[in-house]
């Protein structure tokens, strides 16, 4: 049996077992992980054609009557497995809090006002080229109840798929220099100081158009490699 | 096979949070959902199932927040299989306050295993929530499937804590499958 993804990149990835989040402490398993082979169920993934995906979706400050209260920004990247190879046609889903930093969630109980034309959930299937690309409103810290005086930096949540059930990952995407990323047990729960950087989105004056939007990058590297290997083409 | 090392460095996964019903499942919201807890809809072949249970904590209390997502092959154990209409093979629910889940499909055929071998039938899953900050994974077999005994990745599991990837067929004829994250009975959770 064998693995066939490489296994190596998997330390990037932070430990459920992380006590500063206090959330973890009774929902991280105790018992140690066992090493899974991968099988066709592993290796295989669903695929969402482009009836995922609706007109609309991707611009999320055009979802209601009328344009959302904050500050405009389009948040564009590529999907990238690990060998820099682009994942193309892949379903790409966000959430977010509006500017004030209130979810629309019905459970979400922080006192900072629900915008009326922001629902804050959007979709996009990558191009060709692995390519993303939403246009939102930047997203407002918001206070949690972990410790005193917690506060969760700015983020906006992605769900990706990629080619395989091994590919799946729900991460999130911070802005550049949050002075609250010192003090987000979430955040640091990422044991390596330069894979907790790449969920920093980069500000881009490129991306950004004028009179309009400011633009962030950002991309994201999933588990794996082409794992059925296209035949060379040859001549008999 | 040899590992190769890899050219970039993964994103690291975070927590789904406890705010992620309204654009991951999100029927409460009135938005369209990607998929639901109905995974084959009633033209597609095969044994007809249903699967229930609870995600628990380490205190044994119901995991309101968590979102279960399944992938499996049809009844003739194809995964993708695009002819299937109404079938993707994918499936994925939102915990009630109770911490309840379930999901309706149909019974996955036998699944190519390693070295030729044949795998019992089961469904991969993925366990997200908050507290949880990467995804944990499982499989749900059948009780009533007597390939089992000779599946390969059950065999890699200790015998007194295999039970925990099999769910129970009930008098009812649907399929009983709890998680419990932590503690007593812990489900079995895989490095994949």
């Amino acid at each position: 049996m064998s693995l066939i993804y490489p296994h190596d990149g998997l330390k990037a990835h932070p430990l459920n077992a992380s006590p500063a989040y206090t959330s973890t402490l009774k929902r991280a398993p105790s018992q140690p992980l066992i090493l899974l082979p991968h099988t066709l169920s592993e290796i295989s993934g669903p695929a969402f054609g482009h009836r995922a995906v609706q007109a609309g979706d991707s611009d999320l400050t055009l979802q209601h009557g009328g344009e959302p209260l904050g500050e405009r920004i389009i948040v564009t990247g590529r999907v990238l497995d690990e060998d820099g190879r682009p994942v193309p046609h892949t379903l790409v889903e966000i959430w977010q809090a509006n500017a004030a930093g209130r979810y629309v969630h019905l459970r979400d109980q922080h006192p900072a006002p629900l915008d009326p034309n922001f629902t804050g959930a959007g979709r996009a299937m990558t191009d060709a080229e692995g390519r993303y690309r939403f246009v939102t409103i930047k997203p407002g810290a918001y206070p949690w109840r972990n410790h005193h005086n917690a506060w969760r930096p700015a983020h906006i949540h992605f769900s990706l798929f990629g080619s395989s059930f091994l590919s799946r990952v729900i991460t999130q995407m911070y802005f550049p220099g949050d002075p609250l990323f010192a003090y987000d047990p979430i955040f640091q729960s990422i044991p390596d100081a330069k894979a907790r950087e790449r969920l920093i989105s980069r500000f881009d004056i490129d991306t950004t158009e004028p009179e309009w939007a400011l633009g962030y990058q950002f991309d994201i590297v999933l588990r794996g490699r082409d794992a059925t290997p296209l035949e060379e083409p040859h001549d008999d | 096979m040899t590992e190769h090392k890899a050219a970039l460095g993964l994103t690291p996964s975070q927590t789904v949070g406890p705010f992620y019903a309204y654009a991951l499942t999100p029927r409460a919201y009135g938005g369209s959902e990607l998929a639901n807890e109905r995974i084959a809809t009633d033209g597609v072949p095969g044994e007809r199932i249903t699967i229930r249970g609870h995600v628990l904590d380490g205190d044994g209390e119901p995991v309101p927040d968590a979102m279960i997502e399944v992938w499996q092959a049809d009844a003739d154990g194809r995964h993708n299989a695009g002819g299937n209409a109404g079938f993707t093979g994918f499936g994925r629910a939102e915990t009630s306050p109770e911490g309840f889940f379930h999901f309706e499909t149909v019974r996955p055929g036998a699944v190519e295993g390693p070295d030729g071998t044949k795998q019992a039938p089961h469904l991969a899953v993925s366990v997200f929530a908050r507290g949880l900050l990467l995804r944990l994974v499982t499989r749900i077999y059948f009780s009533d499937d007597p390939a089992n005994a000779s599946d390969a990745v059950l065999a890699l599991v200790p015998h007194e804590r295999r039970e925990t990837l099999i769910a129970q067929r009930g008098p009812d004829g649907v399929f009983h499958f709890d998680i419990r994250l932590q503690g007593e009975g812990e489900t079995v959770f895989f490095d994949v």
